[in-house]
């Protein structure tokens, strides 16, 4: 699995990074874990509102910092 | 550098004309734009939502509001987000007076039907970036 944090570096984006590493931790699941930062690219996503979340290159949520558990629910379906 | 290009602000009101090809469609995206232009409103993509492009739709799930400005009663824009899953504050041009065809697409008609919408359902907003141009 791939999940990308979609933001120009911010603090909501470091949050959801950060969120993002807990949820893959306590999951106990194998994710490669990354971060999109150039703004070209963030609207390639069609993304126009960070920080966002792409699951396998899927935007799964954009202008929100989601909790833990509101990840897990993406990364465990 | 990052925080100049920062895309983390509150999304607001989001505006999604119908930019048709009539006058009135062209009315719609000119009133949009200058919503958006005096900070009162997001003008959107709304080929992004039609085409359900995630990212797009996702955004547009952070708007405060979303509102709809079609030029005539097919209310494409209004169906659209609709199908979507949204459930847009709508205005229809006729509604507001102009007759598809026979509408002038001119500042004194965009003029009337900005500050008919924004002096109706939608409150001042003070979004990014405003101008501040409209002074009403």
């Amino acid at each position: 699995m791939k999940i990308e944090v979609l933001g120009t570096g911010c603090p909501k984006c470091k949050q959801l990074a950060a969120n993002v590493e807990e949820a893959v931790k306590e999951s106990n699941i194998q994710a490669e874990i990354g971060k999109v930062t150039d703004i070209d690219k963030i609207t390639e996503y069609g993304v126009m509102m960070t920080p966002a979340l792409a699951v396998d290159g899927t935007v799964v949520s954009a202008g929100k910092v989601l909790s833990k558990d509101e990840i897990k629910k993406f990364i465990l379906k | 550098m990052a925080e100049n290009n920062c895309m983390c602000q509150e999304a607001g009101v989001l505006i999604f004309p119908c930019s048709g090809g009539s006058d009135v469609g062209d009315l719609s995206d000119r009133v949009a734009r200058k919503m958006a232009k005096c900070g009162q409103a997001k003008m959107f993509c709304l080929a992004g939502i039609g085409a359900h492009i995630p990212g797009m739709i996702e955004s547009a799930k952070a708007a405060n509001k979303i509102i709809a400005i079609d030029g005539c009663q097919v209310l494409c824009s209004k169906k659209i987000l609709e199908h979507a899953g949204f459930t847009p504050i709508s205005f229809n041009l006729k509604d507001l007076g102009f007759v598809k065809g026979k509408t002038q697409v001119n500042e004194e008609n965009i003029d009337v039907a900005s500050s008919k919408i924004s002096g109706g359902k939608i409150e001042k907003t003070t979004i990014r970036n405003s101008g501040g141009c409209c002074g009403s």
